[in-house]
């Protein structure tokens, strides 16, 4: 179709003169802030396109007039924590760990220390407050698996259990049922026994004698002949308000036939590179200890 | 008017509408659907246990369901259905080829849909975002886009208006480089023909860029230049006034599709790709702040003479807030795209309330606006059932969304706050849990946000339902029986 131009009487512009479907375009210019604010970017771009690194040739590229570097930069924001840090955090190392509990400078910066890296390791299995929850150990109360002096919460976070560290703390609960050295009848009879007995939930009356014998015969060398559990072989206690696997009958039922034995790693270095530093497992053991249960 | 004097004068061209009608009433549909899932995986960040513990409700498996139902099945059917709409008008010709290969287009597209989404629930994803279909999902798609392609240029060829509208331009632009973007980033060796398994070509850190290329411009193709097809037909339509600038509209077309290319390495901040390249994305994404805003301007200035008809056509209100919101996130996104300001809002929600911003208010608005003009134009009507409706609908999902991004800035900058704040002995201040522990309230204010937003679509739903079931034009030419009302009178 021939152009065919108007003038807009609103704004007073001239159309390009083409139509399409009853649409017009006006030849309004390039508004002025716009072009100025498009040109004053570019300029932008290409100032700091001088400055960093950006242009690519073979195998090298511009580095920029500021020779600017993520990598020296990031390099150098590490070096200068580090070294913020590593005032009072080689003192934490080479001080036996029960002075820092007593020097209260070196103890705000354990637990800071300690808090966070409890926070952002520890606290998946074991709960923001140390709580624990079924088959993860709480840490906030008196029953202890290992122990809950600062030297045995150190010697655990350090080497873990069952960890496959050769300083790990080991144990193992037999397998009762699936290996075939309790029957049935004796494992219900010395769940029977323990829960009522140990865990309070014997009925008036009950004849728990036969499930007694089964565990003097077979528990009672690791978890005591009353319950109280050893710590030397980490024994969990029977006879306590905390159970690891929970509180069910039918939780001892299932240790007892086919046990769960849970592991905690090793958070040396030396063995897990995800680990923590010496100085730093110090400070959780100093946190963890003090969240309720340390002895 | 003058258009009406030379629709006397012009032949009548019989287009086709049916394809255009079903590619809308699949863009509501699978508009609902992609509300309703992000409701849903809104919901289960804020409360996990409605994964119900079932593998194929984890927010891992729904949340590309959701991205892609919102971008490819609701913004996709409303490109197609737009651009149907528009090529055949702007140009006067009916579309190329037989009705039957447009609606072999319509229900392979929508098989593909079906076919990506399944597949994804049941836990088959390339795992690269925005392009998670299996190789075999992607040739069906590029057979059905090569399609898509032939049909729309092959209308463009045999046009009867001398110039090419503005509108097809982007329309375009928008097809030829979603084509590039797929072929390019899908390039994989499948580990058998029968196996939907398949290994990319690139690795490690080019993989990534290829990624993130394809990811930024699938934003500026897909989402930007597709739907500013979408405003340049709807808006000036709706206001009946002008194109703003002709010269505006091709230096910002140009120099939109010229810069976007460059900017995905935004993306990769601070990551293993090398410093030049992180360099060279920010800075093309700094230019292109001013050509993003070249169609906002064009968009709002087409207004001036026509602000009147936003008290009385809400239809029209959508297509402007639109381009409002367009222009917000386009000058976010260089924002963001600044190193030092995306140090601190990479990995944060502040990127989810950014691309959230500019899917509901932008892309979401605009094809509302342009659906609330082609249904009673496709199905005759003389107008839509209510715009009442039209107007609740717009208030409650302009609310939703003000919930919805706000809270997500709010969460963002905190989290990326809390994640570098250090004690006074050099400790981080706040682990990763006590991070996650302090968004809570604001997901649940976004939940809520996607809430409103769901239940405008469905006002939407209904008021389109009650459009087209309402008497034709047609009829009352023959004359209404007693008692029956038109829609829209």
């Amino acid at each position: 179709m021939p152009t065919k131009i108007e003038k807009d009487a609103l704004t007073g512009r001239h159309t390009t003169g083409h139509e399409w479907d009853g649409l017009q375009e006006l030849n309004t210019p390039l508004p002025k802030w716009w072009l100025y604010t498009f040109i004053a970017c570019c300029i932008f771009a290409v100032g700091y396109i001088a400055l960093f690194p950006s242009i690519p040739y073979g195998r090298d590229y511009f580095h920029g007039w500021l020779q600017a570097s993520s990598r020296t930069a990031v390099d150098a924001d590490v070096k200068a924590l580090e070294a913020q840090r590593a005032f009072s955090m080689d003192k934490i190392k080479y001080t036996p760990i029960a002075q820092v509990k007593d020097d209260p400078k070196l103890l705000a910066v354990a637990t800071a220390a300690g808090r966070i890296a409890f926070a952002n390791n520890c606290q998946p299995c074991h709960g923001a407050g140390g709580e624990g929850r079924v088959g993860y150990p709480s840490l906030a109360d008196d029953t202890w698996l290992w122990g809950g002096t600062l030297a045995d919460i150190q010697q655990t976070i350090t080497y873990g259990i069952r960890s496959g560290n050769d300083r790990a703390r080991n144990s193992v609960m037999p397998n009762f049922g699936a290996g075939g050295l309790l029957t049935p009848a004796q494992i219900e009879a010395v769940a029977d026994f323990v829960w009522g007995a140990f865990y309070g939930h014997a009925a008036e009356g009950q004849d728990l004698s036969k499930g007694r014998a089964v565990f003097a015969e077979n528990c009672a060398v690791c978890h005591g002949a009353n319950g109280e559990g050893s710590r030397t072989v980490g024994a969990p206690p029977l006879k306590s308000a905390v159970h690891l696997y929970g509180d069910l009958r039918a939780a001892i039922v299932a240790q007892v036939t086919n046990p769960r034995m849970g592991v905690m790693p090793s958070w040396e270095k030396k063995t897990n590179i995800t680990g923590l530093d010496e100085a730093t497992i110090k400070s959780v053991a100093i946190y963890v200890h003090a969240l309720g249960g340390g002895e | 008017m003058a258009d009406a004097v030379l629709a006397t004068a012009r032949p009548v061209i019989s287009y086709n509408e049916e394809v255009i009608k079903k590619f809308t009433i699949a863009a509501m549909f699978w508009a609902v659907v992609a509300f309703s899932l992000g409701v849903y995986i809104a919901t289960e960040l804020s409360w996990p246990e409605f994964n119900l513990g079932l593998s194929f409700l984890n927010f891992g498996r729904l949340r590309p369901v959701h991205t892609s139902a919102a971008v490819f099945a609701f913004g996709g059917n409303a490109l197609f259905a737009t651009s149907f709409f528009v090529v055949q008008r702007t140009c006067r010709a009916r579309l190329a080829g037989p009705d039957a290969l447009h609606d072999f287009i319509f229900w392979g597209y929508q098989f593909f849909i079906v076919m990506a989404a399944s597949s994804y629930v049941m836990g088959f994803s390339r795992g690269q975002e925005y392009s998670e279909p299996e190789w075999h999902i992607t040739v069906w798609l590029v057979l059905i886009w090569v399609l898509y392609a032939g049909v729309f240029i092959g209308t463009l060829l045999k046009r009867a208006e001398p110039h090419i509208y503005v509108a097809n331009w982007f329309y375009l632009a928008f097809i030829l480089t979603v084509a590039v973007l797929v072929l390019v980033n899908n390039a994989a060796v499948p580990i058998s023909p029968f196996a939907a398994k398949s290994y990319v070509v690139y690795s490690g850190v080019q993989n990534a860029m290829v990624q993130w290329w394809y990811g930024h411009n699938a934003v500026g193709f897909f989402l930007t230049a597709g739907f500013l097809g979408m405003m340049y037909y709807f808006v000036p339509k709706q206001a009946g006034r002008p194109v703003y600038s002709y010269r505006l509209s091709v230096v910002h077309f140009w120099s939109l599709i010229f810069l976007y290319m460059w900017a995905g390495p935004h993306h990769l901040h601070y990551t293993s790709l090398p410093d030049w390249t992180q360099t060279l994305g920010m800075a093309f994404s700094i230019m292109l702040w001013m050509p993003s805003w070249g169609g906002m301007i064009n968009g709002l200035m087409t207004l001036s003479g026509a602000w009147d008809k936003l008290r009385t056509d809400p239809a029209l209100r959508f297509s402007v807030t639109a381009v409002g919101f367009y222009g917000m996130s386009t000058f976010e996104g260089p924002m963001m795209a600044i190193r030092q300001v995306n140090s601190l809002s990479h990995y944060t929600d502040w990127t989810v309330g950014h691309v959230h911003s500019g899917a509901l208010g932008w892309v979401a608005f605009v094809s509302f606006g342009a659906i609330y003009y082609m249904v009673p134009a496709l199905w005759k009507r003389s107008g839509l059932y209510s715009t009442r409706l039209v107007a609740w609908h717009y208030w409650i999902a302009t609310l939703g969304i003000v919930f919805y991004i706000s809270a997500m800035w709010v969460a963002g900058i905190m989290q990326g706050l809390m994640w570098r704040a250090y004690d006074k002995f050099g400790f981080l201040q706040y682990s990763f849990a006590e991070s996650v522990n302090a968004v809570h309230p604001y997901y649940v204010i976004r939940m809520l946000g996607g809430v409103m937003f769901l239940t405008g679509g469905l006002i939407m739903c209904y008021n389109l339902i009650r459009t087209v079931r309402s008497p034709s034009t047609e009829l009352r030419a023959a004359g209404l029986p007693a008692g029956v009302v038109l829609a829209g009178e």
